[in-house]
C-alpha cells in the first residue's frame, strides 16, 4: 500500500538554514546539507528546501547545496523559492533536485507550469499555493497570496489549483497562511476542499504543532503528505514519533530507512 | 566492472550516477562508472543503465535523435546479451507502444504496451494520479534481486502510466495501487524497475547492489 509521506522543510537563506535546528548531534546547525542528511537518517520520506535568498550570490550557493545533498541522500528532494523560468528549473534538476516547487512565478505567468511540465515532465513540477481565508470570496472562501504571503491576490485558491492541475502540475504544495506558524493544526477545511476536487496529490502545509495534527489532515483532509518545519527543527517531535502516531491511526507509513 | 549510464538528456541522471557510485564501492575493482551517449563507450561497458523521467514520447524521441543509439543498444543488449537495467520511463520504453501524449513506438524488447493508469484503477477508490510516493514490492517469486529485501522495504514511485505486460513470465513482482502494477520486470539479461532505486533510500541501494551482482 502507498504510504503517506512525512516531509521536513528547510528554509535556506544565502546557503544557511534560517530557522535554527537544535539537535545536539549536529556538527553545524545552520548547514542545510548536514540537516538534510540527519533527516534522511531519521526517516524523512522526502526533503524540501525553500530558498529565500534575494540575491544571485545566494542562489548560486543553493545549487552547491542541492548537489551535495543529492550525493548523500537517496530520497526525493524538492526545491522551491525564486524560480522564474524554465532555465531555473533546468539548473536545479541538473544539480540533483527531483522536483521544483513554483509559487509566485506561476501566478504572474500561468503558462510557466505548462512549459515546465512539457519540458521536464509533470512528475517534477509542484505548484505551491499559499492560501488565505477571505470572507469576500464567495467561491471557495480562500484566495491565493504570493511572495511568501506578502502580496494578496483575488485569485480563488480552488480554481487556481484546478487550473494548475490542468496546466500540468504533478502535485500541489498547499500552505494555509492562516494556520502557518500557529502550531494549532493544519487547515483541514482548506486541504479537503482542494484535495477532493483534484486528481493529483496534495501536500498539506502550515500549522503542525503535534503528531495528531498530521493524523487529522491525512485522515480528514485527504492529504497525501504532510510538510512541517519547526516541530521537527526544534526537536519537539521526531519524524519517528509522528510516524508512530500515524500508525496508531492505521495510516500507512514507511517503516524502514 | 564498467557501468555505463546512457545520457540522453534525462533529468535525473545525476541521482542515478550518485547511487551507482555509492553501490559500486562494495565491489572489488577496478570499477568504472560513466554517463555518456558515445556509442564506443556503450560497447565497452559491462553493464548498461537507461534512466528516465518525463514522458514516453519525449524519451523515445530523444533516444532516436542520437544517431545509431537504438541500433547499438539492440546489438549490445539483444545480441550480445549485456546486462541492462531500465529505470521508470527507461523501463517503459522497452514496450511495443506507449500511449502518453501520443501513440509512440517503443523498443519492443519486452512485449506489452504502456497505458494510462487512471483508465484502469477503480474510480470509487479515489486514488491520486500520479502514483507518487513509497510503496511495497509484492514478492512471490524467489529472485537474487531480492537478497536482503523483505516486504517491509519500500521504494519510491512516481508515474501516471504503467507497463501492461503481455507475457506474465516477464513480471518479477507487482506493486499494488488500485491494480497490480508490474514493478520489476525481466527477460533474459534485461531488467526494468518501475520505481526509482536511486531515490529509494537504503532499500533502493540494496536492489541496485543486487542487480550489479547478478551474472
Amino acid at each position: 500500500m502507498l504510504s503517506k509521506r512525512v516531509i521536513p522543510c528547510l528554509d535556506v537563506h544565502n546557503g544557511r538554514t534560517v530557522k535554527g535546528i537544535n539537535f545536539v548531534d549536529l556538527i553545524d546547525a545552520g548547514d542545510p546539507v548536514e540537516q538534510a542528511k540527519l533527516y534522511n537518517d531519521l526517516g524523512a520520506d522526502e526533503i524540501c528546501f525553500l530558498d529565500i535568498s534575494a540575491t544571485n550570490e545566494g542562489r548560486k550557493t543553493l545549487f552547491k547545496i542541492v548537489s551535495n545533498v543529492a550525493e548523500s541522500c537517496f530520497i526525493p528532494l524538492t526545491v522551491g523559492g525564486g524560480i522564474k523560468e524554465n532555465k531555473d528549473i533546468n539548473d536545479l534538476l541538473k544539480s540533483g533536485a527531483d522536483k521544483v516547487s513554483i509559487n509566485s512565478a506561476a501566478v504572474l505567468k500561468p503558462e510557466l507550469i505548462n512549459e515546465a511540465s512539457d519540458s521536464f515532465g509533470r512528475q517534477c513540477i509542484v505548484l505551491a499555493i499559499d492560501a488565505y481565508k477571505d470572507h469576500n470570496n464567495i467561491k471557495s472562501g480562500y484566495n491565493v497570496s504570493t511572495h511568501g504571503g506578502k502580496k494578496k491576490t483575488d485569485i480563488d485558491a480552488l480554481e487556481w489549483a484546478i487550473q494548475g492541475e490542468k496546466n500540468g502540475a504533478g502535485e500541489i504544495l498547499l500552505t494555509s497562511m492562516n494556520a502557518d506558524g500557529t502550531k494549532l493544526g493544519y487547515d483541514i477545511e482548506l486541504t479537503s476542499l482542494i484535495s477532493n476536487e483534484l486528481n493529483i496529490p496534495v501536500i498539506a502545509s502550515g500549522g503542525a504543532g503535534k503528531p495528531l495534527d498530521m493524523v487529522n489532515v491525512l485522515k480528514e483532509g485527504g492529504a497525501s503528505a504532510v510538510l512541517a518545519a519547526s516541530i521537527f527543527h526544534f526537536g519537539i517531535y521526531s519524524i519517528e514519533t509522528v510516524k508512530k502516531e500515524m500508525l496508531r491511526y492505521n495510516i500507512p507509513v514507511r517503516k524502514t530507512w | 566492472m564498467y557501468v555505463l549510464i546512457i545520457d540522453y538528456g534525462s533529468g535525473n541522471i545525476r541521482s542515478v550516477y550518485n547511487s551507482v557510485k555509492k553501490t559500486l564501492h562494495k565491489f572489488k575493482g577496478p570499477n568504472l562508472i560513466k554517463v555518456s551517449n558515445e556509442l564506443s563507450e556503450i560497447k565497452k561497458a559491462d553493464k548498461i543503465i537507461l534512466p528516465g523521467v518525463g514522458s514516453f514520447d519525449h524519451c523515445m524521441n530523444r533516444i532516436r535523435d542520437i544517431t545509431d543509439l537504438v541500433e547499438t543498444i539492440n546489438d549490445e543488449v539483444l545480441s550480445k546479451k549485456k546486462p541492462f537495467l531500465g529505470i521508470c520511463i527507461g523501463m517503459q520504453i522497452l514496450a511495443d507502444f506507449g500511449y502518453e501524449n501520443q501513440k509512440t513506438k517503443g523498443l519492443s524488447w519486452i512485449n506489452g504496451d504502456v497505458k494510462f493508469l487512471k483508465n484502469f484503477v477503480d474510480k470509487s477508490k479515489n486514488l491520486k494520479i500520479p502514483h507518487m510516493g513509497w510503496n511495497h514490492l509484492e514478492i512471490y517469486k524467489k529472485n537474487d534481486l531480492f537478497d536482503n529485501i523483505t516486504n517491509i522495504d519500500q521504494f519510491y514511485f512516481v508515474h501516471s502510466y504503467f507497463f501492461d505486460i503481455k507475457h506474465k513470465e516477464n513480471i518479477v513482482c507487482n506493486t499494488n495501487y488500485g491494480i497490480n502494477i508490474p514493478s520489476v520486470i525481466n527477460k533474459d539479461n534485461i531488467y526494468g524497475f518501475q520505481f526509482h532505486p536511486e531515490k529509494s533510500g537504503k532499500s533502493g541501494l540494496k536492489i541496485l547492489y543486487n542487480w550489479l551482482k547478478l551474472n
